[in-house]
């Protein structure tokens, strides 16, 4: 069967009046008499936009807690009418939602704002992420023979921020009480999902360093994890690992 | 061949490992507290959304006189060190 | 063969929500349904839950982003993603919709109706074929729930489907509560539907909840938002479909409002019920 060739006018009339509710309903459209266009084509258009404002809101909610539902929902429309999804897996729509914040003048008395944002995207990112074992103490003879590297979790990501993201975060989905914020100092996060759980915790200085230059080895990651003021390797090692930023071996030595 | 810095590595490795081993649970009902709730909305489905609210259906211009919007959530509990306002420069 | 391999019972869409009861006891259903498109993750609780129910129930995976009913070209690397779903879990039905949702690479999220012509047809059979093709499977496809029409329709939606299904050897999916929400937005006939469409290609039926537009017309609107319990004509609907053809895989799907377990099962028992009745007089 010859793929058929044909222009494609009906298509893209519907979907321009679909996100752009300044554009005219297509004259194809009917409904029955007495019915105007205008009311039935707001189904779609509702539709397309109410989704994906919900999907959003799924993805950020500490964002939108923060900004509270109705400055959210605004900013959402707007976001989706500059970033609509490029494909329909909805857990991967909404990724420049950082950038558009960080850029959206509205929100500009909130300059955290992108950071919570990145931290959410993390989160679900971690969420899906392939799943691998956690390095477990088993495994410590064949990364002491040299027969396994120490690698980073498929699911374990970082965010460093100059802002305390993951207390807002914390606070703005209901870890912990909200409450003033009383040190305002940036924070290194690694977002982790060993097993089946997402967790995000807080690391000690030099344990991003770390994690960032374990790819070159593990003495240049010791290395440049002891440039960093107040690092003490007993401690980075001991959160990374026990939160889960280092994985198994793929083969059991 | 090990570094004096591999081993530094791997003692603290060992330390940080040994003496409680994380358990990471492999049940697919973990998660269902702990997840933060990601995914469990949000996700594709066949249905229609809210059909006729007014979603999709104003236009939305944030540089025109129709935005006047301000962030209104938990912001207002959780002043930064300059206050609500606009001191603080855009961060990109 | 017309029929899927899921049994003829009643089934229920997923909602991981509700993962913690289903897997506390054998639930009374025949099958679950997932949508593709929330399983495409590289691991992670999503595909846990799935590998779990999967192993004690029957699967239906139900797709709704390949936009099969548009002009644009199939989107290859989505039909892989869909592919890998059902090589993954091997369900025992694969569903999607009469509609389509991507032009331009924008991926718009709902579920957008298609003019009924002749050259529609044939890009709809050719993307059916494809993905029959790509899946090395046979495709059940959804008739729509819509809230317009087009001008240059001159097919009617049962004999358009039924001419695709002629055409590529796809079964079809009955949604009867899209037959009645499409026949009261357009003022026409809902048995009269059933009527016209080819029934004996039914190899699963969908139930769901709609809303009623309340926005003081005259004209009634209803929206297909699967965030009610099944309405009483719907169910009236449904007695006669499996009165004509005999009992079906048939599913309750409830996506907005999702309620509580024990809510979702009891309208699916109710499903089952009226299929244990058609059997009975089938037999």
């Amino acid at each position: 069967m010859a793929t058929p060739v044909l222009p494609a006018p009906a298509d893209a009339a519907f979907a321009a009046a679909c996100l752009d509710a300044g554009q005219p309903v297509p004259g194809f459209i009917r409904c029955p008499a007495g019915e105007r266009p205008e009311r039935r084509f707001s189904v779609y258009r509702n539709n397309v936009v109410a989704s994906l404002i919900g999907a959003l809101e799924a993805k950020y909610p500490a964002v939108a807690a923060i900004v509270g539902d109705e400055f959210f929902r605004a900013t959402a429309r707007l976001f989706i009418a500059a970033h609509p999804p490029r494909g329909p897996v909805m857990a991967r729509f909404g990724g420049p939602f950082a950038d558009f914040l960080a850029g959206f003048p509205p929100a500009a008395g909130l300059p955290y704002l992108p950071d919570v944002a990145r931290l959410e995207a993390l989160v679900l990112e971690a969420f899906h992420a392939a799943d691998a074992l956690p390095l477990a103490h088993d495994h410590l003879p064949a990364l002491a023979s040299g027969a396994i590297a120490l690698r980073r979790h498929p699911a374990a990501f970082l965010l460093r921020s100059q802002w305390p993201v993951l207390t807002l975060w914390r606070m703005n989905t209901g870890h912990v009480e909200l409450a003033a914020v009383e040190d305002w100092s940036g924070q290194e996060i690694l977002v982790a999902r060993p097993g089946l759980e997402v967790s995000a915790v807080l690391l000690p200085p030099g344990a991003a360093a770390f994690l960032e230059t374990l790819e070159v080895g593990p003495a240049a990651a010791a290395a440049a994890a002891l440039d960093v003021p107040g690092a003490d390797l007993s401690l980075i090692l001991a959160a990374l690992a026990q939160a889960g930023a280092f994985c198994a071996p793929e083969v059991q030595p | 061949m090990k570094t004096a810095l591999d081993l530094a590595v791997l003692g603290a490795l060992a330390v940080a490992l040994g003496a409680a081993t994380p358990a990471f649970a492999q049940d697919a009902n973990a998660g269902k507290e702990k997840c933060f709730g990601v995914a469990l909305k949000g996700q594709n489905d066949c249905a229609a959304g809210p059909g006729t609210t007014c979603a999709g259906t104003s236009k939305v211009d944030y540089q025109g006189n129709a935005w006047k919007l301000v962030p209104k959530g938990t912001c207002m509990t959780m002043k930064t060190p300059s206050g609500m306002g606009s001191l603080m420069p855009i961060k990109s | 063969m017309t029929r899927t391999s899921l049994p003829a019972g009643a089934g229920v869409g997923f909602k991981p929500q509700h993962f913690a009861e289903i897997a506390a006891a054998r639930q009374p259903l025949a099958f679950f349904e997932v949508h593709a498109e929330n399983y495409m993750g590289a691991g992670g609780l999503p595909h846990a839950q799935l590998a779990a129910l999967r192993a004690d129930y029957a699967l239906s995976v139900h797709g709704v982003g390949l936009g099969i009913g548009g002009l644009a070209p199939l989107d290859t690397e989505h039909l892989a993603r869909v592919k890998a779903v059902c090589d993954r879990y091997q369900p025992e039905s694969f569903s999607e919709h009469l509609a389509w949702a991507t032009h331009d690479g924008v991926y718009l999220n709902d579920l957008l109706p298609l003019p009924y012509t002749e050259a529609r047809l044939a890009v709809v059979a050719q993307h059916v074929a494809e993905v029959q093709e790509a899946l090395g499977r046979r495709l059940l496809l959804e008739n729509p729930a819509t809230y317009v029409t087009f001008a240059e329709s001159t097919i009617p939606e049962a004999e358009f489907l039924n001419e695709i299904a002629r055409r590529t050897g796809c079964g079809l999916l009955l949604d009867v509560n899209n037959v009645f929400v499409s026949a009261v937005n357009h003022g026409t006939d809902a048995t009269a539907y059933l009527d016209a469409f080819p029934l004996h290609l039914v190899g699963e039926i969908h139930l769901g909840g709609h809303a009623e537009a309340e926005d003081g017309a005259q004209t009634p609107l209803l929206i297909d938002d699967h965030g009610a319990p099944v309405a009483d004509p719907v169910w009236a609907l449904f007695a006669e479909v499996i009165r004509r053809i005999g009992p079906v895989p048939s599913l309750v799907e409830w996506d907005n409002d999702v309620p509580a377990w024990p809510v979702l099962r009891a309208e699916a028992e109710r499903a089952g019920r009226l299929l244990d009745s058609a059997r009975r007089i089938a037999a």
